[in-house]
């Protein structure tokens, strides 16, 4: 592994890979920089649609990173949110498509939130960010990171909240029914949508406990 | 008549933006430092979507849905063109944010200055595209109640940020854990306001 890093040096610099690793704790979008909450907290009550909108939002990102990075010395700077709103939409319009047709149920459960994907602040915000004036790789590689970073977060919350109030992970069901029979139950709290907002709050309490950068001045 | 009060009352309490649905979260926790300004944002939110959601509804009904285009022509009775609602809606979005800028710019200076940077950033807010899905998915019947919906959602919208910066601003005062400051703790907040707001679920309209 290590070899194949080394041969393909320019591509893989100590540079290039802190594009990656930086979004996941440091940089987080969902933590830190607080973009793209509105779509994360609401797929959350199950594993699963949390686990297909990262990927989604992983597709989309890397991809619309890559041409607005392409097309940025082509884009007349005043009318730049429009082409990367036309960007994005094009490909949340492809991704849609395709989950219509291969994860029907899913995509019903995510019911508007993939629309919402070309609302989600990260990916405007990377592409104001960081594609408009980086070349296509890095912008590539901070896409892939920062999506890894959302996604994260969304799979753990989705986890927690899948785990304590339905008793199951991935609709399989690992709490074992002895303990139902000694009076163990779900907590329908968590499959409530405030739940959602209290685990994020809790997320941020342990990351920043342990990355004390991050405390904010009160 | 009843019918399009109770989806306005719907949309601001049961089913409200921030706390059911949790769109707009971005400039929700962005903005909601001061009163003031969330008040600004909050008008201009109400004024977006109650312009937005008829707009979209009426391009719904009469281009996208399938069949809808069977006004134009017999011939265009089976043509589906849902799948370009999203690009569509949001070009409709960016153009009457636009469109605002430059009529509040023209009739109501002081207006536009004290919102500035928040009027354009609109466009991007999840609440407003938002609204004009769950308005195609929630087929609305009428052109007034897409109207009254949409109204709705924004001001429970408003309600919604007024209320967290109003928190904000008295939470300054207490002794928040550190790790816990700021972001932390406005999350845990809007949360326990969420809980509170799941009591409206009680009512049947």
């Amino acid at each position: 592994m290590s070899a194949e890093v080394k041969e393909k040096e320019p591509l893989f610099s100590p540079k290039n890979l802190k594009l990656i690793k930086n979004p996941i704790n440091l940089s987080n979008p969902i933590t830190v920089q607080v973009l793209g909450i509105c779509s994360a907290l609401a797929v959350t009550a199950k594993l699963m649609p949390a686990i297909v909108l990262s990927i989604s939002v992983l597709v989309v990102m890397a991809v619309s990173n890559v041409v607005v990075s392409l097309l940025r010395n082509g884009i007349p700077p005043r009318i730049r949110i429009i082409v990367q709103l036309v960007v994005i939409a094009s490909m949340v319009i492809l991704v849609d498509q395709v989950l219509k047709a291969f994860v029907y149920d899913v995509s019903k459960q995510l019911s508007v939130f993939v629309g919402l994907i070309i609302t989600n602040c990260i990916i405007m915000g990377r592409l104001e960010a960081f594609a408009m004036s980086n070349k296509p790789w890095p912008a590539f590689l901070d896409g892939i990171g920062n999506a890894l970073g959302y996604g994260i977060i969304l799979i753990i919350v989705a986890f927690f909240r899948e785990l304590l109030g339905s008793g199951t992970v991935l609709d399989m069901q690992v709490i074992p029914d002895v303990f139902y029979e000694f009076g163990y139950k779900n907590n329908g709290l968590m499959i409530l949508p405030p739940m959602a907002l209290i685990t994020v709050g809790v997320i941020i309490w342990v990351q920043r406990y342990y990355t004390r950068d991050l405390i904010e001045k009160n | 008549m009843q019918e399009i009060f109770n989806i306005f009352i719907k949309s601001i309490f049961i089913d409200n933006m921030v706390f059911a649905y949790f769109l707009g979260m971005c400039s929700y926790l962005a903005v909601s430092k001061t009163v003031k300004t969330s008040v600004g944002l909050g008008l201009a939110v109400i004024f977006v979507l109650g312009i937005t959601v008829p707009v979209d509804y009426l391009l719904n009904e009469f281009v996208l849905e399938p069949g809808a285009l069977a006004w134009v022509d017999q011939s265009f009775a089976d043509v589906d063109l849902s799948f370009l609602s999203f690009i569509l809606f949001i070009a409709i979005i960016a153009s009457m944010v636009q469109l605002v800028e430059m009529i509040v710019e023209k009739f109501s200076p002081a207006l536009y200055t004290s919102l500035g940077i928040f009027l354009p950033l609109i466009a991007v807010n999840c609440a407003i595209l938002g609204g004009s899905l769950f308005m195609q998915e929630r087929d609305y019947q009428s052109l007034a109640q897409a109207t009254s919906f949409g109204l709705g959602s924004g001001v429970g919208w408003f309600l919604a940020i007024v209320g967290i910066a109003a928190i904000r601003e008295k939470i300054r005062y207490s002794n928040v854990p550190p790790a816990l400051r700021g972001l932390g703790i406005t999350f845990i907040i809007t949360g326990l306001m969420g809980i509170a707001f799941m009591s409206f679920l009680g009512i049947k309209l």
